[in-house]
């Protein structure tokens, strides 16, 4: 394909194989014979992005693509690319170019009499907008962040609760020493796996007690930790025993009695989950259960989102400017200062907007006013 | 009279008479040729100095010792420092002026001035030799010899006045345009453009009926455009306030197809931000009136400039619309108004010092560049003399960056973005604008002026008083301090934090003024008023000031990285074909002025960093090896 409408701009060759490894190995062999090297990681997408073939949310977007390893990422992956992102901040870009005009209509034209006198209500309310949608994208922002790096449920429980044997049971293999020794588990044993289409990281945690050694208090303060940052939280409770103090009944607490193998009948109420993870009884239906929260929460991010730590920095620095143009605005400051504060916010943004231009800004003034001393 | 001469303006505008300033104050022998040594100093269009941007642009050009500001000062009959409600950041000096006492001034400087001839001749062609220019050939016959030469020739390529139906092939109104110049400046295959702009009708002010009309008066106390002058000594006037009306628009509207703008005889672009009346009606069809300012031109002058009623409309309608307006029912026009169309140089073939990238020691400056007023002009002039003068003393042009003033993001934004509607400077193109105020320009730029040589001894030694009186006294403030709770007894709201501050940080608190600090530190009241109010404004900015250094810190980086003017773009890897062809044409001088080129993306920079990197690392590996 010759450049540039090629994908990286520069004349490409694409060769279509039969599957089978050994036809690829034989191709490859002739390849770096001729001279050629295997693409460095993403190469192909930096060259595109060099040659202005995309810009760098289309190009983050496809770096996602390829580190896609489940079907909800890749729909994200996908939805990104399309340009949901780019239609987002260009509603962003609009705001501030109109928010900008307003605030320099009233500084470079004070001898005009179309020129806005009183900027100060029009501009607080773009700004108070303005914040509402950053606020918006950045709390989607974090379940997008969770889709791509994986979502995550710690298993809870008081010791000997069964929560080695669980997580092993999900897992499918020995991710975790499994022993009936109360305290065996100290510290946070994670395994990754693929759950209804979502990467999912599955903790296991030290069980929650009051305890005189040292390395288990560790171990139980890591095992709230996680309880903290986790989007489910499975509380594991044994025959005979009560959930842990700490045990909420939130959206993402799920209380499960294990052992069941080991119960009497009716002992506890139907309306909670009863496993073996021993025997597998139940666990099955845990696993749907698990599924069926992740798929709700997950249905959040169907909005175009924030799918990198950089975004979420730059809309984070960002909407303290905004506010801070706000509160300033309000205090009866100059709008020379406020505009630097909300020049610096769109600046912030840039990266995500592109550059607010001067000459942009200069347009929406001299067309929504009419200036012409 | 000598026809042999190191640096030869041709024309006497504003660019014109700044740049053989320049080039003289840098002590080098300098010739200004004009068609009329009477025309010197003209205001041919509104008879005003000053404003937003433009103002910044006068003070910063007094502060390199140019001549604007103090000719400005002897002339101006209405003074008024526009946005005087908002931060000093934003305040900009206007005064009309009286058109009779500017010419008079400005001709004083420039006919008794230390190494500068002015000759009476038209400019009518341009010698090369070796490359460069050598000289310029009058009308006259006679030809001058020069190492560089500036042109300040305005409107002059290809002008054609517009009015109605009828086109007139001219500068100004009753100045022929020069052929031959032109020509050459064709045969140089520059890249050019079309715009065009226009001028009221100009009134007779004994017809108007003052006595109707809202007068805007002058500032109760002029300030002047120069750190040089004490006082304003010229008397003040008012202006009058008027407005048109619906029957006014209802007469441009019926009229419309009449106007050479909307008949479609005019190419150019006009300015967005000085539409004509026809414009006004026309796209905001909704307002029901426009403000119009009658400016009188001078104080023994009954000629008024009606501004905001720009018009290409036929001398007929233009009689009957005037005349809806309240004030001007009797009012008689002594020149009708028109649209001027004219070619300019797209000032993308110009480097930094506005030398001609094709043509070494030719620079260009003023309205031929694309831009439009006279303080645009005049700051363009001044850097185009400099240069001109330092590359017959074989230095490099000078350049001023866009933190350090408004000349130089004038300047950088024309060289690296060109124009698309004649080019006027605005506050909000200025991103260090909290720092580049027009109370400080020569705090920022005159001890620069004196290193270059452009600044006489009066301007450095106040200069020099001036700025050791600033820093004791910021000394001074910043020695005194007071604990939160020893401000709080004095009645300051302040944070009760428990943090000392000096008195220098409380100076930045709005709430709390200098005569504040003075009474609880009484010494500081030995400190001069103006030292105080200059203070005053530092301080309201200080915090600003430490958040931008970074900022500026990451341009000058930019701009230290030089990307070689003969680079072969084609070899640059992974650079698109539209950035390639941007680049080829702007051949930006640093990676920072790359990065302002419309459409160029961060990837395109990259790119060329990465190849300007590896080419600089091969060539310091050879040079070893």
């Amino acid at each position: 394909m010759p450049g540039p409408a090629s994908y990286t701009g520069e004349d490409t060759l694409e060769l279509s194989l039969h599957g089978g490894q050994i036809i690829v190995d034989l191709a490859l062999a002739a390849l770096y014979e001729a001279g050629a090297r295997l693409a460095e990681p993403g190469e192909f997408t930096r060259r595109a992005f060099q040659a202005g073939k995309l810009d760098l949310t289309k190009a983050e977007a496809i770096a996602d693509l390829i580190d896609a390893t489940s079907v909800a990422q890749h729909r994200q992956a996908t939805l990104q690319y399309d340009g949901a992102l780019a239609d987002l901040y260009g509603d962003w870009r609009q705001r501030l170019t109109e928010c900008h005009a307003l605030l320099e209509a009233g500084i470079d034209f004070p001898d005009e009499e179309d020129a806005p006198t009183q900027v100060g209500q029009p501009v607080l309310v773009i700004l108070e907008q303005l914040i509402t949608n950053l606020d918006a994208a950045m709390d989607s922002g974090n379940i997008t962040e969770r889709i791509r790096d994986g979502f995550q449920i710690a298993i809870l429980g008081k010791p000997n609760a069964g929560k080695s044997t669980l997580l092993n049971r999900i897992a499918g293999r020995d991710a975790a020493i499994v022993t009936d020794i109360p305290g065996t588990t100290r510290d946070v044993v994670e395994v990754r796996l693929i759950l209804g289409g979502y990467l999912v990281w599955l903790s296991d945690t030290a069980g929650l007690r009051e305890t005189l050694d040292v390395v288990e208090a560790e171990g139980v303060r890591r095992a709230h930790a996680k309880a903290d940052e986790a989007d489910l939280r499975l509380w594991l409770v044994a025959p005979g025993d009560t959930a842990p103090a700490e045990a909420g009944s939130g959206p993402q607490d799920i209380l499960v009695h294990s052992k069941s193998d080991l119960r009497e009948a009716d002992d506890v109420s139907r309306e909670t989950f009863q496993i073996s993870a021993a025997t597998g009884a139940g666990v099955d239906a845990l696993i749907s259960e698990i599924t069926r929260r992740l798929k709700s929460i997950g249905a959040q991010a169907e909005a175009p989102m924030i799918t990198r730590a950089r975004h979420r920095q730059a809309i984070t620095s960002a909407r303290q400017e905004f506010s801070q143009a706000t509160s300033m605005l309000q205090s009866g400051y100059g709008l020379e200062l406020v505009s630097e504060h909300v020049r610096q916010g769109s600046k912030l943004l840039a990266s995500l907007t592109g550059h607010v231009e001067v000459e942009d800004v200069l347009g929406e003034v001299f067309s929504s006013f009419c200036i012409g001393k | 009279m000598s026809t042999d001469f190191d640096v030869i303006v041709i024309g006497g505008g504003h660019a014109g008479c700044e740049a053989a300033s320049a080039a003289a104050r840098l002590g080098v022998r300098t010739a200004l040729i004009t068609h009329s040594k009477a025309k010197i100093g003209e205001m041919s269009c509104n008879p005003a100095i000053g404003g937003l941007g433009k103002g910044h642009l006068v003070r910063e050009i007094d502060a390199l010792d140019g001549l604007m500001a103090r000719v400005a000062d002897r002339a101006g009959i209405q003074f008024r420092m526009l946005n005087r409600s908002k931060g000093p950041a934003v305040w900009g000096p206007r005064a009309q002026i009286d058109r009779h006492l500017y010419r008079e001034a400005m001709q004083n400087e420039i006919l008794n001035h230390p190494n500068l001839d002015v000759i009476e001749d038209g400019a009518e062609d341009i010698t090369e030799t070796d490359g460069k220019v050598s000289g310029v050939v009058g009308q006259s016959g006679k030809t001058y010899s020069a190492k560089a030469i500036v042109i300040t020739t305005g409107t002059f390529l290809k002008g054609v006045i517009h009015r109605g139906e009828d086109r007139i092939p001219a500068g100004r109104i009753g100045e022929a345009p020069s052929v031959g110049l032109a020509d050459r400046l064709y045969d140089l295959n520059l890249p050019m453009g079309r715009l065009k702009t226009g001028t009221p009708a100009r009134l007779d002010g004994r017809t108007i009926d003052w006595d109707r009309l809202e007068m805007q008066p002058a500032d109760a106390e002029p300030i002047p455009f120069s750190f040089l002058t004490d006082r304003i000594e010229v008397s003040q006037i008012a202006c009058g306030i008027t407005f048109t009306n619906v029957e006014t628009h209802k007469i441009i509207a019926e009229n419309l197809n009449k106007s050479a703008v909307y008949s479609g005889a005019i190419a150019g672009r006009g300015p967005r931000y000085c539409p004509s009346i026809e414009d006004k009606v026309h796209r905001f069809a909704d307002k029901t009136r426009h403000q119009i300012f009658l400016e009188p031109e001078g104080l023994d002058d009954h000629t008024v400039y009606p501004n905001g009623i720009s018009t290409s409309l036929p001398a007929d309608v233009q009689d009957a619309f005037v005349r809806t307006i309240p004030g001007l029912a009797m009012v008689k026009i002594i020149e009708p108004g028109y649209a001027i169309e004219y070619d300019y140089v797209d000032p993308r073939a110009l480097d930094h010092g506005l030398q001609v990238k094709a043509l070494p020691a030719l620079f260009l400056a003023g309205q031929i560049n694309g831009t439009t007023g006279y303080e645009e002009a005049g700051a363009q002039g001044l850097m185009a003399g400099l240069n001109a003068a330092r590359s017959v003393l074989g230095l490099p042009s000078a350049v001023l960056n866009r933190s350090e003033a408004y000349i130089g993001v004038l300047v950088d934004d024309l060289v690296t973005r060109g124009v698309t509607e004649p080019y006027r400077m605005f506050t909000s193109r200025a991103e260090y604008r909290l720092s580049l105020r027009s109370d400080n320009a020569d705090q920022r730029l005159t001890r620069r002026g004196i290193e270059l040589g452009l600044v006489g001894e009066r301007r450095a030694s106040t200069f020099h008083v001036k700025h050791v009186q600033l820093e004791s006294g910021r000394a001074h403030l910043e020695a005194e301090s007071l604990t939160p709770n020893e401000a709080a007894k004095r009645g300051w709201k302040v944070n009760q934090d428990g943090q000392r501050r000096t008195a220098w940080e409380y100076l930045a608190y709005p709430s709390i003024s200098f005569d504040d600090l003075s009474k609880a530190f009484p010494d500081l009241d030995d400190i001069p008023e103006a030292i105080k109010a200059q203070l005053s404004i530092e301080a309201t900015y200080a915090g600003y000031i430490d958040r931008q250094k970074s900022d500026i810190e990451a341009l000058k980086r930019d701009e230290a990285l030089e990307i070689p003017r003969s680079l072969d773009y084609a070899s640059v890897g992974g650079l698109s074909n539209e950035v390639r062809v941007k680049l080829e044409m702007i051949r930006p001088s640093t990676l920072g002025q790359a990065s302002r080129i419309e459409g160029i993306t961060p990837g395109a920079l990259t790119a060329l960093l990465a190849h300007v990197r590896r080419k600089r690392t091969n060539q310091v590996s050879s040079k070893h090896g």
